[in-house]
């Protein structure tokens, strides 16, 4: 059986190796989670400033919203960008790009073992945002779970291949990580990472659905809180989102690799 | 000390010609500052729908908030983003040996040798929006109130510094601290709304444990006129406090450099 190419094998070798190096960097990953807080910052305003049911969301829906905001974040946060940026610096992407392998199919893996080894702290995080707001307890059905997981899987992958644009930029230029920024700033607010979007007035609303950026956070997020949301149309333009961005990676990634001059090397 | 302001002269001019060679940089970071300033002065907005209040700030006292905290991040994207991070480099590859050989103050070289420009925008616009958003709140300016303003900016900016700088000491031991800087900045975004916003017990840690009011809320007050004299006075002990033990803590870390790669 074969996955994008890759035998089971290969798959397996590139995940138990990178899991095993992740294992080494325990604290970093748990800090990493910790620097996640900011839908909790976010939750503590809403809710002390009694803002929510101006959109529609009481204080339980609020926490259970952010709770779900931030898990979905632990799971889809990229950052290939910066790592293929001093791989790419250092001279030590001109192995990779020898090997039978797409350089990155190696950093999706990366993140995923990244991904593995967060899970435990984001759930000691889960338990003690419910430890300091009991009333918000919920347990998600299983096949709202199964969705919620679909589609931060969806996010991940969307979030993933917008950064390998920018990371495609590297061929180009030697700081293509300050291009990330360009991204990251409508992403921090139009994910629905700081206010659940039903809070926007209808008009940023319509803009903001236009871009890729609601279905990063706030559609996971929404699924996983047992909000309304219209769930075909939302996998749909994830779909749509990951369908439109492959083909613009592969063709920049292309006529990047052409461009190669192995730096440092 | 005329020997440290020629070394800043000099890394800093040297800087300046490094950063010539990136200037779509200049204005990326241009861009993105636009783009949050936009973004967080929107988020700010969705508070006061129906005339509400926001912890009894008002919209225009607010923005003043958020004119301190953009003039604050110019700040630490000019001066402490770019030296600080760096120190985790200089530990993971043994150059902090070339800078501790040298004759001067190692804290002073780390803290000051580079400078980035693109900062210089944010800091200039998150001062004209102090100035303007206090103006339409009704504020009238004194001596003694700008007086205020300056020291209390700057006690924020000590602290900041301070509690940054000891995180990157830290990377003496821990060597992969930047995702701990990552944690930092994320708590400091708390200080885009007044410290009177949160619940009772973010307050406290936000004043005490990790000051975040003393970045922007306090300053705001001082602008609008309404800080009181006893909490200038605990800023000030507080910020000294902070920046003697991120010295004493560099010089105890110091003591457990081992160097590396030789």
């Amino acid at each position: 059986m074969r996955i994008f190419g890759l035998s089971f094998n290969v798959i397996k070798t590139l995940l138990t190796t990178q899991y095993a190096y992740m294992l080494e960097y325990r604290i970093e990953i748990a800090l990493w989670a910790l620097s996640g807080v900011l839908p909790f910052i976010m939750f503590s305003l809403w809710s002390q400033n009694d803002v929510g049911n101006t959109f529609g969301l009481n204080d339980i829906g609020l926490a259970r919203y952010f709770l779900s905001a931030f898990l979905v974040r632990q799971f889809s946060v990229v950052w290939v960008v910066f790592s293929f940026e001093e791989d790419s610096l250092s001279g030590r992407l001109s192995p990779y790009l020898l090997q039978p392998l797409h350089p990155l199919l190696r950093y999706v893996a990366a993140h995923l073992a990244e991904q593995a080894t967060r899970l435990p702290f984001a759930i000691a995080i889960a338990i003690t945002f419910f430890i300091l707001n009991p009333s918000s307890f919920w347990l998600p059905s299983l096949p709202q779970l199964f969705l919620a997981y679909l589609s931060t899987h969806l996010a991940f992958s969307i979030a993933f291949l917008l950064q390998s644009l920018v990371a495609a930029f590297c061929f180009w230029t030697e700081k293509s990580s300050a291009l990330e920024r360009l991204i990251f700033v409508p992403y921090l607010f139009l994910s629905g990472l700081l206010v659940p979007l039903s809070a926007f007035p209808s008009s940023v609303l319509k803009l903001a659905m236009c871009t890729p950026f609601p279905y990063l956070i706030n559609f996971p997020a929404k699924i996983l809180s047992g909000m309304p949301v219209n769930i075909s149309s939302g996998f749909l333009a994830q779909i749509l989102w990951i369908s439109i961005l492959i083909p613009l990676v592969n063709i920049l990634w292309k006529l990047g690799v052409k461009r190669y001059t192995a730096m440092g090397a | 000390m005329q020997r440290y302001f020629k070394t800043i002269r000099l890394f800093w001019s040297t800087a300046f010609a490094s950063q010539l060679e990136y200037q779509l940089n200049f204005l990326i970071e241009l861009l993105a500052m636009l783009g949050t300033l936009l973004g967080s002065v929107f988020i700010l907005s969705l508070f006061f729908t129906g005339g509400r209040q926001l912890g009894d700030w008002t919209w225009e006292s607010a923005l003043v908030i958020q004119g301190v905290y953009t003039f604050l991040d110019g700040l630490t994207n000019a001066l402490l983003r770019p030296n600080l991070t760096e120190i985790v480099n200089y530990v993971r590859e043994g150059t902090l040996d070339y800078v501790l050989l040298k004759p001067m103050d190692s804290q002073f070289l780390l803290s000051v040798k580079k400078f980035s420009f693109a900062g210089l925008p944010e800091i200039i616009l998150g001062l004209s929006i102090v100035f303007w958003a206090a103006i339409q709140s009704g504020t009238s300016f004194s001596l003694y109130s700008l007086f205020v303003f300056i020291i209390s900016l700057f006690i924020g900016f000590v602290i900041l510094y301070s509690v940054w700088f000891l995180i990157a000491a830290s990377s003496i031991w821990f060597v992969k601290t930047w995702n701990a800087t990552e944690v930092l900045r994320a708590l400091l975004a708390a200080g885009r709304y007044p410290i009177s916003a949160y619940p009772v017990i973010l307050r406290f840690i936000f004043t005490l444990v990790l000051p975040v009011a003393f970045l922007t809320t306090f300053p705001a007050e001082a602008i609008l006129g309404e800080l009181k004299f006893n909490i200038l006075f605990f800023g000030l002990m507080l910020s000294s406090l902070f920046f003697i033990f991120s010295r004493f803590f560099w010089k105890f870390a110091l003591k457990h450099y081992t160097s590396a790669s030789s």
